[in-house]
């Protein structure tokens, strides 16, 4: 059967009732925001995904990919965000692949909300959708519950009113890719620093008739600092209390083993 | 000890909480004004052989919002003026600012006086003692901080005692509080205690040696500090803006003030 | 986060689960301040140079209702100082009433020339507020003050219901704390940069921050207060009107989605 399993829904309800709490989903108390020029439409996002208060991944990418030239901007659950978006990309492949035309951002946007409605806000996502299709630029937002709004500048998520006061400010009608990319990346740092729940960088996505550009940590004003010293234990500081050694050739005894190409690993961030 | 109490009211605001039953089994759920709040922020303090180091972040938050990103949490107490100039105790509190606010007072106060009275300053441990019965005296209606009080004792070592919100004291060798304290307790029990540190070659599985245990020396103490700040911040969106450090030493106390990520 | 002052002083929803509100239609008699009537919203502020600029607007608001377009949220202390009151307004006019007394036997009492500076005025306002959440019967605000301290140089600190105190080069209530923070933030980020500010630009940038707030804070409205604080004294107008607001982007917007006409 598609679509989500409720076949644990009454056991848990029950162990709710009797003071079991609820796992915790990972949010992504953000600042995203989008805003319309002459050409096209830039969207933008911080990078701080949160549990609770803390950090949960100081890097995390809250713009996703819908079609070439749509994309989201995702706040609320992260999950939710995730798996919607995905899902309506596929639906308007598809979708595209049947009809033979690109794929229209109204066509996304009524998708989202459709889907969204008739969850009744339980999936916990709240998007800024933006494209260029051939009927011109479009610009959206769409809440958890299914209601939608249409604007040269919105924003959404924890930080938006830090992120509104930016575009009530300095926003002009007729803005160039530069003035809006700008105005973007200020509005998400007043997010990342007035809000709690926003933090790390700046990713930046401009769509234009043509082409998508995803800035990919398009200012990075919080890079980590050095420790001042360093954490490096001798061999040996740690106690080993049993120790046994199984060679690479006996190893099959215990899991299947299968010879891989040694790739370059992307280097793990950690202090020299 | 009581620190690791299990009554939430005594452990701060819990964020798993967030989804605890809407109705509870017998219906009734009690609604008052909420006289407490959480304005984040962390503290820490370490002791060495001939000084104390106190420090805490200088943001002060509710909810979401940064309130101001400078208000500090480590105090001098008992200064015979206003400025806290001859001062010989610190002072640190986390959790309520308000409450916060008054303990301080409160303290200062009771030093103050002891000093008009006795024409000498008050002992660290005199003090440690008296700032727990007035903890106590709240018990029902408790000051929601965690404090910790610093000094010389009377051989000149240095000393740190850590509180629970209701009074329940102990004297230690460091104790990180607040917001971030379960992200750099451990820290702190592995790099100025030693925990699970071990001498390589000592011996074989339980014969194993201990690494042994001894005070750090003061630079070495104000760089675990900043590091532990340093790491607290990039991981608890409580914690940023600045970082105060207070030392004291015979010669008196001294104050730094650090940069911290304010994002 | 919610700023509406009804919210204040509740435990957060987050933390402790939604707030269930029935216990409010309570028949029988109310001791003690359990929620805000006639509220007030945002106050703002901001050092400059010499003193300081504080605004609010003239709006009293009983629930979703614009109940009373004319009242004035900032009030002077002895010539000297200005408070700015968020929050439930029958309890603003009892804290007003309370501080004239207090300036006028000040003024008695006192040596000549000497009175309340901004930081004793905020250290005994915050002082009653504690006291009062102390005994669970709290005046329902959020106030600034603004003033001098006792070296003439400027003063801004913020005081709640809770007792919670904090001073910065720039502070809002309410809405504001959100809204027109930011926007304060850039202008100036620490105390330099406040004390580089002339008084015309902390003008300015409070203007430019109740437009905004009226622009996004439904319990707002377009005329307020506005104090400067220096040495000379106060400087209060209380009927000033919001200027050259820009609803540019209004024009472009047809529908909420798939319309085009």
């Amino acid at each position: 059967m598609p679509g989500f399993d409720f076949s644990n829904y009454n056991r848990n309800a029950a162990l709710h009732a009797r003071g079991v709490p609820l796992p915790k989903a990972t949010s992504t108390g953000t600042t995203i925001v989008g805003c319309i020029f002459d050409g096209g439409v830039v969207i933008a996002a911080d990078t701080r995904a949160t549990s609770g208060p803390i950090v949960a991944d100081k890097n995390c990418e809250k713009l996703h990919y819908i079609s070439p030239q749509i994309w989201c901007a995702g706040a609320g659950t992260a999950a939710d965000t995730e798996f919607t978006t995905a899902l309506i990309s596929s639906q308007l492949e598809l979708h595209s692949l049947s009809t033979g035309r690109k794929p229209r951002v109204v066509t996304c946007m009524t998708l989202l909300k459709q889907h969204l409605f008739r969850y009744q806000g339980h999936i916990g996502a709240y998007l800024v959708v933006a494209g260029v299709d051939p009927t011109g630029t479009h610009l959206f937002t769409v809440h958890a519950h299914g209601s939608t709004d249409k604007l040269p500048y919105v924003t959404m998520g924890s930080g938006s009113l830090a992120a509104m006061s930016v575009f009530e400010t300095q926003w002009k009608p007729d803005c160039t890719q530069e003035d809006a990319m700008k105005l973007c990346s200020e509005a998400i740092q007043a997010g990342i620093f007035n809000d709690l729940g926003s933090g790390s960088n700046v990713d930046v996505a401009v769509i234009t008739a043509d082409k998508t550009t995803l800035h990919r940590g398009y200012v990075k004003p919080n890079e980590r600092s050095q420790k001042l010293k360093n954490y490096k234990f001798k061999r040996g500081t740690t106690a080993v209390l049993n120790e046994k050694i199984i060679t690479k050739d006996e190893i099959g005894k215990y899991v299947s083993v299968q010879e891989m190409p040694v790739a370059e690993v992307e280097k793990m961030d950690v202090d020299s | 000890m009581a620190m690791f109490s299990q009554n939430p009211v005594l452990n701060g605001p819990n964020y798993s909480f967030a989804e605890v039953p809407r109705d509870r089994v017998d219906g009734l759920r009690e609604h008052r004004f909420n006289p407490y709040t959480d304005n984040g922020g962390s503290t820490l303090a370490i002791t060495g052989a001939d000084f104390a180091i106190v420090a805490g972040d200088t943001r002060l938050t509710s909810g979401y919002s940064i309130n101001t990103r400078y208000a500090p949490k480590v105090f001098k107490i008992g200064g015979t003026n206003s400025n806290q100039s001859d001062a010989t105790l610190l002072l640190s509190v986390v959790g309520y600012a308000a409450d916060g606010e008054a303990l301080k007072e409160r303290l200062d106060a009771v030093c103050k006086m002891y000093r008009y009275r006795h024409n000498k300053p008050m002992s660290v441990n005199a003090c440690a003692k008296r700032l727990s019965t007035i903890l106590y005296q709240k018990r029902f209606f408790p000051y929601y901080v965690h404090a910790i009080l610093a000094g010389l004792d009377e051989e000149g070592k240095g000393a740190v005692y850590s509180y629970d919100p209701v009074g329940s004291y102990e004297r230690e060798q460091c104790r990180a509080a607040g917001a971030a304290a379960s992200l750099i307790m451990p820290f702190l029990d592995n790099q100025v205690n030693f925990k699970n540190q071990y001498q390589p070659g000592s011996g074989e599985g339980h014969a194993l040696a201990e690494r042994e245990k001894a005070p750090l020396p003061r630079e070495e103490v104000e760089i675990l500090v900043k590091d532990a700040f340093d790491s607290a911040v990039e991981r608890h969106i409580e914690v940023g803006d600045g970082l105060q450090m207070m030392i004291i030493t015979s010669s008196g106390i001294e104050e730094k003030l650090l940069p911290l990520k304010k994002d | 986060m919610d700023h509406r002052p009804q919210q204040w002083g509740r435990p957060r929803d987050d933390v402790y689960g939604a707030y269930d509100a029935s216990y409010m239609q309570n028949n029988g008699p109310n001791q003690h301040t359990q929620q805000p009537i006639v509220t007030g919203t945002s106050v703002v502020a901001i050092k400059f140079k010499d003193g300081v600029v504080i605004a609010a607007d003239n709006l009293a608001s009983y629930g979703s209702l614009a109940r009373f377009t004319n009242v004035k949220r900032l009030r002077t202390f002895a010539g000297t100082s200005v408070v700015g009151f968020g929050g439930d307004v029958s309890d603003m006019q009892y804290l007003d009433r309370h501080l004239n007394e207090l300036a006028i036997d000040e003024a008695y009492t006192s040596e000549a020339g000497h009175t309340l500076n901004g930081r004793n005025l905020h250290k005994y306002l915050s002082k009653l507020l504690y006291h009062r959440r102390s005994k669970f019967d709290p005046l329902w605000n959020h106030l600034l003050v603004a003033g001098l301290d006792e070296d003439d140089k400027p003063f801004l600190a913020a005081a709640d219901l809770l007792g919670t105190t904090f001073t910065s080069p720039s502070l809002a209530t309410g809405f504001g704390s959100v809204l027109a923070q930011p926007i304060m933030r850039r202008y100036a980020p620490d105390e330099e940069s406040a004390a580089k500010l002339t008084k015309e630009e902390a003008v300015d940038i409070i203007k430019e921050c109740m437009k905004v707030l009226f622009y996004r804070d439904a319990r707002s409205m377009d005329e307020y207060s506005i104090a400067v604080v220096t040495k000379e004294g106060v400087e209060l107008k209380e009927n000033e009107k919001l200027e050259k607001q820009s609803w540019a982007f209004a024009d472009r917007i047809k529908g909420y989605g798939t319309q085009t006409v």
